[in-house]
């Protein structure tokens, strides 16, 4: 069986290399076709703000509370305003992981959407750390000791590849097995089987690496930020 | 013997070694999942925090396992080594 990304049609051709469409790139257009639609309605229907709040400023209220609350509780108040960066990061990868039931490829299988997603957390990394500490922060790879510093420089490349990895080997381990299991079992176990684990890949490990991705950025963020 | 019957048959062999990663994560997982479980009978209050800081815990330790599972995946599906040959 073939679990590759397959090409769907070209997209443009600049010269002549041909720069295709893949299913990875039509379910990520989907994904933000979803998430850029359900922004537009928020700012459409809530024009007035209510002191006590009912119905959908309720709901998206208790979305955006939560996640304060959450950046305060992992970062500490001086970072509140991660907040926003994150919940779009969060929403993005899980939408992306569910993506899967409904039948398309989920984007988090393929090793370039992580990797997009792995560096953006390295450039926002480092650049709060020379932000927040400047010299100290160049310092702070020679500490404790100047023979450290090889050490110090695997150490952020192993982070920025452990993020990676550990989201596409998920997602792309769900892929295979579900791929399998729907060419297996006979037309009655069909819609039985599959379910669970659809229940089992998709949705619980989809959401538990998507919360795994962001609570680990934060993290290197708040370690790189803060002198200690 | 053929050079690439050779080089497939020794890639499936490699494949099925480079699986053995999940050993330790499956150990591993296990003994967290006790020490919660010992955590949860000293103190049945805190159930939800120890179960969220288990799976964070296991979650993070399933990472060596899947950096097998992606070695023996390139060997199988899109093996580098036959387009040396």
């Amino acid at each position: 069986m073939d679990f590759t990304n397959k090409n769907l049609g070209v997209l443009f051709e600049f010269g002549e290399t041909k720069f295709y469409i893949t299913q990875s790139l039509l379910a990520t257009w989907i994904v933000m076709a979803i998430l850029i639609i359900f922004a537009i309605i928020v700012r459409i229907k809530l024009t007035k703000f209510k002191e006590v709040p009912t119905g959908f400023q309720n709901l998206v209220e208790c979305i955006v509370e939560t996640m304060d609350k959450f950046t305060i509780n992992t970062m500490g108040p001086e970072y509140r305003h991660f907040g926003g960066f994150f919940f779009g990061m969060f929403a993005f990868i899980i939408c992306a992981n569910y993506s899967g039931l409904v039948g398309l490829r989920p984007p988090t299988a393929d090793v370039a959407t992580t990797g997009a997603l792995a560096i953006t957390i390295f450039i926002v990394t480092h650049v709060t750390g020379i932000k927040r500490r400047k010299l100290g922060y160049v310092k702070s790879f020679f500490e404790p000791n100047p023979i450290f510093l090889p050490i110090n420089l695997i150490g952020e490349v192993s982070n920025v590849l452990s993020l990676c990895f550990r989201l596409f080997g998920n997602m792309l381990g769900g892929v295979i097995i579900l791929g399998l299991a729907y060419q297996m079992f006979p037309a009655v176990l069909k819609f039985v089987v599959p379910s669970a684990l659809h229940a089992y890949f998709d949705l619980f490990a989809g959401a538990l690496q998507a919360y795994i991705f962001t609570v680990l950025s934060m993290t290197f963020i708040m370690q790189k930020g803060s002198k200690n | 013997m053929d050079p690439k019957s050779f080089v497939l048959g020794c890639s499936a062999i490699a494949a099925g070694l480079a699986s053995l990663s999940g050993l330790g994560s499956g150990l591993g997982q296990g003994i967290a999942a006790g020490k919660a479980a010992e955590a949860v009978g000293r103190q049945p209050e805190a159930k939800g925090d120890i179960t969220s800081t288990m799976l964070i815990g296991c979650a993070l330790a399933e990472t060596c396992s899947i950096y097998g599972l992606i070695i023996a995946l390139i060997l199988l599906l899109n093996n580098p080594l036959i387009g040396l040959l």
